[in-house]
C-alpha cells in the first residue's frame, strides 16, 4: 500500500507540474530551470516503478522461471512527453542520448559520463545544453497530435536505437556499463511501448533489440574477441529473447507501412530462425535489404544487402553493389571489410588480404581491429 | 562520437612576423578568438581538454634504464616550427565536426587580423588502449600504414 502512496504522489507531482508548464509557460515564458524538477521528480517516480518492477520480475520469475516475464512500464502520459521532450527533433544524438538517459532512465550523470568516456562536467554540459535548446525551441509541451505522431516518434526510436547500438555493438568502456546501457534502451522501449501498443515501429524496434541482444552472449568468444555471425555458437543465443522478438513481429504484421526497424527486425528474425549460416534465407533477407535501402536512403544499408546479394547469388554480384557506394563510403572501414570477404569469398586471396589491411588501419576499435587482422592473417597462413 | 586531437604547432601559417611583433590588439585579438572558440566548444560539451605548452627552452629529455636515476637533458632539438605549442581534444559527432573546429582554429586571425591558415594537424584517437599483445600486434602492424 505504501508503494502505490508513494506512486500516486509522485504521479501527482508530475501531473501538476506539467499541468502548470502547458498553462503558464506560453503566457509567462519559461522559467530559468523548466525541466530541472520535472526531471527530478519524472525520474525519481520511474525509479521507484522500476524498483518495484524488479522485484515483481523477481517474484514472477521464481513462480514460473520458464516464462518471459517482460516488465510493466508505468503507464502515464508524462514518461512519454519527457521521451518526445529528450529526443526533440532540434536535438543531435549527442545530445538527446545522455538527455534521456538522465531523464527518463534515471542514470545519473557521472554514469552516463563513464559509459561515454568523457569527463563529468563535459557530460553535465551537454546535457544542460540540450536541456537550453530545448526551451530555446519554443516547442510546447504537450503531446504531439495524431498528425505530427509519426514525426515526433521517429527522432525518439533513433535515440533508443542508438543507445541501443551503443551498448550492444561497442565493445569498449567498462563491459558492465556498456551492457547497462543496451539493457537501458530495452526497458525504455517496453515504456514506450506501454504508452504506444499499436504503433508497429516501436513494436519493430522493440523486436529489433531484442532479436539483436540474444546473440550477446555469443557475439564475444573466451579472450573477448569478436565472434562473426556465422562463426557463432548459436545454442548459446537467448531463446526467450527470440521468441519474445517473433511474438512482437506477428503483432505487428498487417498494421500500416512497413518502417525501417520493422524490416531489420524481420531480417534479425530470419538470421535467429536459422540453424546454420548456409542455412540462412539469404535471398529473403536480401529482398528486406532492398526495402530497407528505399526506406532510409542509406549506402550503409546496401554494404549489408552486398553480403546477402553475395550470399544469395555468388561475390560477383555482391561485389557489383559495393561499386555503387564506393563513392559516399569512400575510406569507411566497414566497405574495405565487406570487399575483403567478398574477395575471399571470389577467391582472391591477395585482393582480400589487402582489403582486410585497409579495414583494420580505418577502424579506432581494437576488437575490431584485432578481428579484421585476424582475417588476414588466416588468409596468409592458408597461402603460404 | 569520436575523440580527436587538434594540434597546433609553431608553424606560422601565411604569416612570417613573428608573435612578439604583432601589435598588441593584434595579439588580444588572437587571443579572444582561441578564448571564444574554447568557450563555445565547452558549451557545446565538445571539448574535453586544451592546453598550451611552456616552451622548448623548458623542455626536458628523460632516459631511464630502470636502475638508476634517471639522465635528463635538454632537447629535443628541432626546427622552432615543428614544437608542439597547444592542443584540443575534441569529442564530436562526426569527422566532419572535427575538420570543421580545425578549419576555425587554422583561421585564427594574425596580424591586421587576416587569418592565419595555420596547419591544424588531426588525429583520431583510438577507443582504448591496446591491452594484450595481439591487440598491440595488430596495432603496430597497421599503423605502419597502408599509405
Amino acid at each position: 500500500m505504501r508503494r502505490y502512496g508513494d506512486f500516486d504522489a509522485a504521479e501527482d507531482a508530475v501531473q501538476e507540474a506539467l499541468l502548470a508548464a502547458t498553462t503558464r509557460w506560453p503566457a509567462d515564458g519559461v522559467p530559468e530551470q523548466p525541466m530541472a524538477w520535472l526531471v527530478r521528480t519524472a525520474s525519481r517516480r520511474l525509479i521507484d516503478q522500476w524498483r518495484s518492477d524488479e522485484s515483481r520480475r523477481a517474484r514472477e520469475a521464481a513462480v514460473a522461471p520458464s516464462e518471459a516475464a517482460p516488465p510493466t512500464a508505468p503507464e502515464g502520459d508524462d514518461t512519454l512527453l519527457l521521451l518526445f521532450l529528450c529526443c526533440h527533433p532540434s536535438l543531435t544524438p549527442g545530445s538527446a542520448i545522455p538527455l534521456t538517459l538522465r531523464a527518463v532512465g534515471g542514470l545519473t550523470t557521472a554514469e552516463i559520463a563513464r559509459a561515454f568516456l568523457v569527463p563529468e562536467p563535459t557530460m553535465a554540459q551537454r546535457i544542460s545544453r540540450a536541456k537550453q535548446r530545448i526551451r530555446d525551441s519554443g516547442l510546447g509541451f504537450e503531446m504531439p497530435s495524431d498528425d505530427e505522431l509519426a514525426d515526433r516518434l521517429r527522432p525518439v526510436l533513433r535515440v533508443l536505437y542508438l543507445i541501443f547500438n551503443e551498448g550492444y555493438a561497442s565493445s569498449e568502456g567498462p563491459d558492465l556499463q556498456r551492457a547497462e546501457l543496451a539493457d537501458e534502451a530495452i526497458r525504455l522501449n517496453r515504456m514506450l511501448l506501454q504508452a504506444l501498443p499499436d504503433e508497429p515501429e516501436v513494436l519493430g524496434l522493440l523486436a529489433l533489440m531484442l532479436l539483436t541482444d540474444a546473440r550477446r552472449e555469443a557475439r564475444t568468444d573466451a579472450s573477448g574477441d569478436l565472434v562473426p555471425l556465422p562463426e557463432q555458437d548459436r545454442s548459446r543465443w537467448d531463446r526467450t529473447r527470440i521468441t519474445e522478438g517473433l511474438a512482437l513481429i506477428d503483432r505487428a504484421t498487417g498494421s500500416g507501412r512497413v518502417g525501417e526497424y520493422r524490416l531489420q527486425a524481420a531480417i534479425a528474425a530470419l538470421h535467429d530462425s536459422a540453424p546454420t549460416a548456409e542455412q540462412t534465407d539469404w535471398p529473403q533477407i536480401a529482398g528486406l535489404y532492398r526495402l530497407l535501402e528505399e526506406v532510409t536512403g542509406s549506402p550503409v544499408v546496401t554494404l549489408s544487402r552486398a553480403v546477402a546479394v553475395a550470399m544469395a547469388d555468388g561475390p560477383q554480384a555482391g561485389m557489383a553493389l559495393l561499386d555503387t557506394v564506393e563513392e559516399p563510403l569512400q575510406g569507411f572501414y566497414r566497405l574495405e571489410a565487406i570487399r575483403a570477404h567478398l574477395l575471399e569469398m571470389a577467391g582472391d586471396t591477395d585482393g582480400a588480404v589487402a582489403r582486410f589491411r585497409a579495414a583494420a588501419a580505418r577502424t579506432t576499435s581494437l576488437p575490431e581491429q584485432r578481428y579484421l587482422m585476424r582475417q588476414a592473417q588466416r588468409l596468409e597462413a592458408a597461402r603460404a | 562520437m569520436s575523440k580527436f586531437v587538434l594540434i597546433v604547432n609553431f608553424q606560422g601559417g601565411t604569416v612570417d612576423t613573428p608573435m612578439e611583433e604583432w601589435k598588441p590588439d593584434e595579439v588580444q585579438a588572437h587571443l579572444n578568438y582561441y578564448r571564444d572558440l574554447n568557450a563555445e566548444l565547452r558549451a557545446s560539451g565538445e571539448l574535453l581538454e586544451t592546453a598550451v605548452l611552456a616552451g622548448p627552452d623548458v623542455a626536458k629529455i628523460v632516459t631511464s634504464n630502470g636502475k638508476g636515476a634517471p639522465v635528463v637533458t635538454d632537447g629535443p632539438f628541432q626546427e622552432f616550427k615543428e614544437w608542439l605549442a597547444g592542443y584540443q581534444i575534441v569529442d564530436v559527432e562526426s569527422e566532419a565536426r572535427a575538420l570543421e573546429i580545425a578549419g576555425l582554429i587554422s583561421a585564427v586571425p594574425g596580424p591586421n587580423g587576416i587569418p592565419l591558415e595555420q596547419p591544424i594537424q588531426v588525429r583520431e584517437l583510438m577507443e582504448s588502449s591496446p591491452r594484450t599483445t595481439a591487440e598491440m600486434a595488430d596495432w603496430l602492424e597497421t599503423v605502419g600504414g597502408t599509405r
